[in-house]
């Protein structure tokens, strides 16, 4: 690399810019969804009930490995190997790690909260404040390139997800058996599952891992064609980001809403 | 035609300041074309370059109203109209007078750069088989007209100033190009890594939003580059794979 260039213009402090665009909003956007959904989530994953109604099972809390001894895979309330010392449990604790970690160290994610909350820069072409900055070269942002071992995490997820989406479609009759029907709960749970397969299969290590690391595709039909279908929905990555971030809360809202009885889930078929 | 007010910066390495101009804009008008009608009937010392007026030279780089363009592409009629219309040079490299900024610093670090090294041709007369698709992918790189908009609004080069040790989008889309290229055999990755600093990008994703001709800088070439540091340097599941598997593709 040539060495460093000299007689450069005067760096711009915080915020300076030329720009009389709104260049604030998107930043301020990201920042109140963002923390808007962080508050909420960890309430709710704090609650520790309302997180089933009849065959809705909030997505915070899918899958219930622990939990209501009825419908968790274990049977039991909660794991013995807790630790005493934590007063709480609840069911989300040994959950919500995994989209965490997806969702922290997405590419599209890293870039918008970046901006949003630790600006350098909070837009492009605005001045910042930080005078040192090593990028992702250093601990901790370097972690930031573990994002392929969150994926399969991420892929599992939806296969929980999907499972909550058909269980939704079975209604009891009250003669003890079920029948197939659809409610706006299973329109919201079959939505969610939508909106996060489209965000999950849309991921650029996945992109990569399926195709884009290698320079010969032709001749490979179903490596290409999935390499494809990867793409497409990695160019609408931020969307799918958005949607299913906010649709996993409502997710989670509708159930809770339901369990609690505030209202009820409106059978359509 | 309406009156128009234009901010120009004018200046050298050692200070400038905004001049307000006011002139006639016709119908039509692009950024450049008011620039030309200053210099010519109020500033005929203004510094700007300049040249093919279409797009492709990239040669008219700017920062219109704060915002990085080429200013034969701005239309006058699209920027507010209520307001004065700022036009200063590119803040990223060393200004050598008015609009017009030293942009050599990009010359040297692509030269810097590990060549273009293609495999033993498939036929006698020195051609390869590639297959259209995977000419295709690298292709979308080829339409870089090299105006270093791109390395103009990345904070790392525009704020941080690491010239030294980022080489910035541009080269990680010409780096792209090679390496996504079926029959390049060079390894680039380390480099990537190292020298190119590839690990300063924090995909603030300016650099496409800027591009004028629509290169998906951030999503087809930084992340697919960032990702093959991540199979070389920081996935040890990965470089096994590749130990057992052999160098593969």
């Amino acid at each position: 690399m040539p060495s460093k260039v000299t007689a450069l213009p005067v760096r711009r402090t915080f915020g300076d810019t030329m720009r009389i665009d709104a260049w604030w909003l998107q930043p301020v956007v990201v920042f109140v969804v963002f923390t808007s959904f962080v508050i909420y989530s960890t309430w709710a994953a704090f609650q520790g009930n309302n997180y089933y109604s009849g065959n809705l099972l909030s997505p915070f809390y899918s899958p219930l490995i622990w939990g209501d001894p009825a419908h968790s895979f274990t049977g039991t309330l909660e794991p013995g190997w807790w630790p005493s010392f934590l007063p709480v449990f609840s069911p989300a604790f040994v959950i919500l790690w995994a989209p965490v970690s997806f969702r922290l160290t997405c590419y599209y994610y890293r870039g918008a909260y970046y901006k949003a909350y630790w600006p350098g820069p909070s837009s492009c072409s605005v001045g910042t404040s930080r005078k040192a900055y090593m990028g992702e070269r250093h601990f901790p942002l370097i972690l930031q390139n573990a994002h392929r071992y969150t994926l399969p995490f991420a892929l599992l997820l939806l296969v929980f997800l999907s499972h909550d989406a058909w269980k939704a479609l079975w209604f009891e009759t009250g003669l003890g058996s079920e029948e197939v029907g659809l409610s706006v709960g299973t329109v919201v749970l079959t939505a969610n599952v939508v909106l996060l397969g489209g965000y999950t299969f849309g991921c650029h290590s996945l992109r990569h891992l399926i195709g884009g690391g290698i320079d010969k595709l032709a001749g490979r039909p179903v490596q290409r064609a999935a390499y494809e279908c990867v793409s497409w929905c990695n160019g609408r990555h931020m969307i799918w980001a958005w949607c299913s971030l906010i649709w996993v809360a409502f997710a989670d809202i509708y159930v809770r809403l339901c369990a609690m009885g505030i209202w009820a889930d409106w059978r359509i078929l | 035609m309406k009156t128009t007010t234009f901010k120009v910066w004018q200046g050298n390495s050692d200070g400038g300041e905004l001049k307000t101009y006011e002139i006639e804009v016709d119908q039509g008008y692009v950024v450049l074309d008011a620039i030309h009608r200053i210099q010519a009937e109020q500033a005929n010392d203004l510094a700007v370059r300049w040249n093919c007026k279409a797009g492709k030279c990239g040669s008219c780089s700017a920062e219109v109203n704060g915002s990085p363009k080429l200013m034969c592409m701005t239309r006058v009629d699209e920027l507010p109209a209520d307001q004065p219309i700022t036009v200063e040079p590119m803040r990223t490299f060393p200004i050598v007078k008015d609009l017009v900024t030293d942009v050599s610093w990009n010359y040297e670090v692509k030269a810097s750069i590990k060549r273009f090294s293609p495999k033993t041709a498939d036929h006698g007369d020195g051609s390869w088989d590639m297959d259209q698709y995977d000419v295709e992918r690298p292709q979308e790189f080829r339409k870089c007209i090299e105006c270093f908009l791109c390395q103009d609004v990345c904070h790392v080069l525009r704020d941080h100033q690491l010239h030294d040790r980022f080489a910035g989008p541009r080269h990680y889309v010409y780096v792209a190009n090679m390496e996504m290229n079926p029959i390049d055999t060079g390894d680039r990755v380390a480099e990537l890594r190292e020298e190119l600093g590839i690990g300063y990008c924090n995909i603030t994703k300016c650099c496409t939003k800027v591009c004028p001709e629509g290169i998906t800088i951030t999503d087809n070439a930084i992340i697919p580059l960032k990702e093959r540091v991540v199979d070389q340097s920081y996935d040890p599941l990965a470089r096994l794979i590749k130990l057992v598997k052999g160098s593969g593709d």
